[in-house]
């Protein structure tokens, strides 16, 4: 489809066929950027409407929505659940996200290194199986792994030890460690191809000049893949921010407030209270909080986009 | 170069432009497969069905229904568009169903609680100019007419059931631990004490069940903590005033009794009673294999233990009583109880709202609600129906006909859906520990003055 315009691309001067060139691209776009804007700024555009309004699914409200100013974002602060839903937020995200996912990833990758394909293979096969699970599937193994009758506890009542009620004992431990499971397998695969990038000689010039292991990875390789770490950890952070499926068919966000991060939370509140608006408004919020931990990434790892 | 990469783009562009288009046709094409016809002699009827629910309903529409309608009415065409959804989800379901002419079904059954909210958010047809013309309707009870009502004072649906709910207590786990049998407690302390001595005498078993979480949805709020509260002198409501009463005594002492259960051991571990599907576990699984020594629970439980029911069990009825929930401390009338119940509702949206209403009063007469109720297991809204020897014959039936007299119905207020969640929240809190029960009282009147708003709100 593209063919005429490079033919008349060869034929005439430079300047004006790239002038062509542009209005024809542009012709080409349209439909993606009408598309986009569609169903994409579209929504965004009307999430911020919403935000403001106290429109709900059902009730009064529901038939005359009204223009409320501030009162969901007043009304947010003020609502201790919400608060607790930051901090689970927090913590979900630091220990799934960052510290299980990257540094476990990280470590995979490291460890692969330079190892016997066949043995790369196995292993890689093994991860990926989790990341390519779909989330609720891997809910749904989790649950039969983790719940009171669940495989996890006849291990323990064969080896005679007491069953333990996880998904209810330590239910924030086990959403955590069932999305690292299914998402390392990325951050391994990312840090792989980060690795296999690194020029060897560089390495062993180190070690030549007496550069422990340690300084070697630590002064020389993650300064060389920085860039690949923030992407990394960008995309985990965003896609962590917003799990749902995993711990709503885990734990639904429960027991009491337990598991009940930021998505959870707006769900409750969108279409259990039938409160759209406010769920609306929380939805901003956790836009707002995924926006500024990637720029906080950004400008503590000094690296341009 | 730069030819190269614009060649890529726009390559980019029009094949995720087309796949986006092609989606969004599909899309299209499939949601006007679903969408109704829009001939006039087909109605679909929406309702909750899926994991043994409504089974009952399902069935009655499929052979007693529809073919005798068909008699009469032979070009129509009855579709049954069930949906399987968790009791919170449905709601939720329904309500986005009905806001589009896309999907609004024909006819929908509405838990009565959900009819003055959906009523004043313009999703229903008021019935009342089509109720005139029906001589039944003054058979109905007149408390289960006013829970179809809106605050507008019209009518939004014709009841199918209703319902009562009381104390499943097993006999012999009683008789066991020495406690008298029948079982008439006339006060939260005898409950109490009950379940204390089931607890030192037989270890093994559960004592007291309650629906205790956010999943159990609205059986938290009304089989425990409306059970509980409206045994008190306060309300969750003021009709009089027009106000949800937000903290009071009551609320404090409801708090306290189930902080007390959970504290002391006497219900069931969290993990079981804070699942979706604790209730069916306690009623189809521990109280037959008398693991379960009180239920706070519905009429309708009954029709777990039927020959053709999800948990047959033919000595059931010799071995588990059902009594009334006592008051607070005895107060006047001695007993409480909740009712509520489900109710056909004629979308606005719908486009065939006369052949609904055909169909809802064909399946509304003697005749055919009695069918229903020997099949569901539930009360009838209708005085008739409920003088049948045959129904009456049901087990427990008389018992939880008795408890009528001294039923509450929920608030008719289009904010209860949303109060009611703040109850199996806080609910959830005082079980699991996170707040005492003071806190609780505390959570309750913050949330419940955030979604109903600061004029509408009394503390006592």
């Amino acid at each position: 489809m593209v063919s005429p315009s490079t033919s008349v691309g060869r034929t005439s001067s430079p300047h004006k066929s790239n002038h062509k060139k542009l209005v024809t691209s542009l012709l080409f776009l349209l439909p993606s950027w009408i598309l986009l804007l569609i169903f994409f700024i579209g929504p965004i555009l009307l999430t911020f409407y919403f935000a403001f309004t106290n429109l709900s699914l059902t009730g009064s409200e529901a038939q005359a929505t009204q223009f409320v100013g501030f009162s969901n974002f007043v009304n947010m602060f003020q609502d201790p659940n919400f608060r607790i839903s930051v901090i689970k937020t927090i913590v979900y995200l630091l220990f799934s996200a960052i510290v299980g996912q990257q540094i476990l990833g990280f470590i995979l990758a490291l460890l692969m290194k330079e190892k016997n394909p066949a043995f790369r293979r196995v292993i890689g096969i093994i991860v990926i199986a989790g990341w390519v699970t779909p989330e609720i599937v891997v809910a749904f193994c989790w649950v039969a792994f983790l719940n009171d009758s669940g495989t996890l506890n006849m291990i323990l009542q064969q080896i005679g030890l007491k069953p333990v009620a996880w998904l209810f004992t330590f239910p924030m431990t086990s959403v955590i460690i069932a999305n690292i499971w299914h998402g390392t397998a990325f951050s391994m695969l990312v840090f792989q191809a980060a690795l296999d990038d690194v020029p060897k000689s560089i390495e062993e010039a180190a070690v030549v000049d007496g550069a422990s292991r340690f300084q070697v990875l630590y002064k020389i390789v993650l300064p060389m893949i920085k860039g690949s770490v923030v992407t990394n950890m960008i995309l985990v952070t965003l896609q962590t921010l917003g799990v749902f499926t995993l711990i709503y068919a885990m734990t639904g966000g429960g027991p009491g407030t337990s598991t009940q991060t930021l998505p959870i939370f707006m769900y409750n509140q969108a279409f259990v209270n039938y409160q759209l608006g406010y769920g609306t408004a929380i939805s901003l919020i956790l836009l707002l909080i995924g926006v500024l931990v990637s720029l906080l990434y950004l400008k503590s790892m000094k690296v341009k986009v | 170069m730069r030819v190269k990469s614009y060649k890529k783009l726009a390559a980019i562009s029009v094949i995720t432009g087309s796949v986006l288009f092609s989606s969004a046709c599909s899309d299209a094409n499939s949601t006007s497969g679903s969408k109704k016809s829009g001939d006039s002699n087909t109605i679909s009827i929406t309702f909750r069905d899926g994991g043994g629910t409504n089974k009952g309903l399902t069935d009655w529409l499929n052979n007693d229904i529809i073919p005798e309608f068909k008699k009469e009415h032979p070009k129509a065409n009855i579709k049954l568009s069930p949906i399987s959804a968790s009791e919170g989800d449905y709601f939720a379901k329904v309500a986005l169903m009905l806001k589009s002419d896309q999907s609004a079904p024909d006819i929908v059954t509405e838990d009565t609680f959900m009819v003055n909210s959906d009523a004043s958010a313009g999703y229903l047809e008021p019935l009342d100019d089509k109720l005139k013309g029906w001589d039944e309707w003054n058979q109905y009870i007149d408390n289960v007419k006013n829970g179809v009502k809106a605050q507008d004072g019209k009518t939004y649906g014709v009841p199918f059931n209703t319902d009562s709910r009381g104390l499943w207590y097993n006999k012999e786990l009683f008789k066991k631990a020495g406690l008298p049998v029948p079982w008439e407690p006339k006060s939260w302390d005898d409950i109490l004490t009950a379940a204390r001595t089931i607890k030192k005498k037989d270890p093994g078993v559960i004592p007291l069940w309650m629906n205790s979480g956010k999943a159990t949805g609205e059986g938290t709020s009304m089989q425990t903590f409306e059970m509980l509260l409206y045994g008190t002198k306060d309300p969750l409501y003021d009709e009089g005033k027009g106000k949800w009463i937000v903290n009071s005594q009551g609320l404090l002492d409801t708090y306290t009794f189930i902080d007390t259960i959970y504290k002391e051991k006497l219900g069931p571990n969290l993990s079981q009673v804070l699942n979706g599907q604790g209730g069916t576990i306690a009623y189809t699984q521990l109280m037959p294999k008398g693991k379960l020594a009180i239920g706070l629970d519905g009429i309708w439980q009954a029709g777990n233990y039927r020959k053709d029911g999800p948990a047959p069990w033919p000595d059931a009825f010799k071995t588990l009583g059902y009594t009334a929930m006592p008051t607070q401390n005895g107060e006047e009338p001695g007993q409480t109880s909740m009712s509520g119940g489900w109710a056909f509702s004629i979308p606005k949206k719908s486009d065939n709202k006369d052949l609904s209403w055909e169909f809802i009063k064909f399946i509304s007469t003697k005749e055919n609600n009695l069918k229903l109720l020997l099949k569901e297991n539930n009360l009838s809204p209708r005085e008739d129906v409920s003088k049948e020897s045959e129904y009456l014959n049901l087990p427990m039936f008389k018992e939880a006909t008795e408890f009528l007299e001294h039923t509450h119905f929920r608030p008719s207020v289009d904010k209860y859906p949303s109060v009611s969640t703040v109850i199996q929240s806080t609910v959830e809190d005082v079980v699991t520990g996170k707040s005492s029960p003071k806190q609780a009282v505390e959570n309750y009147q913050k949330n419940v003055t955030r979604v109903v708003g600061k004029d509408k709100v009394i503390e006592r």
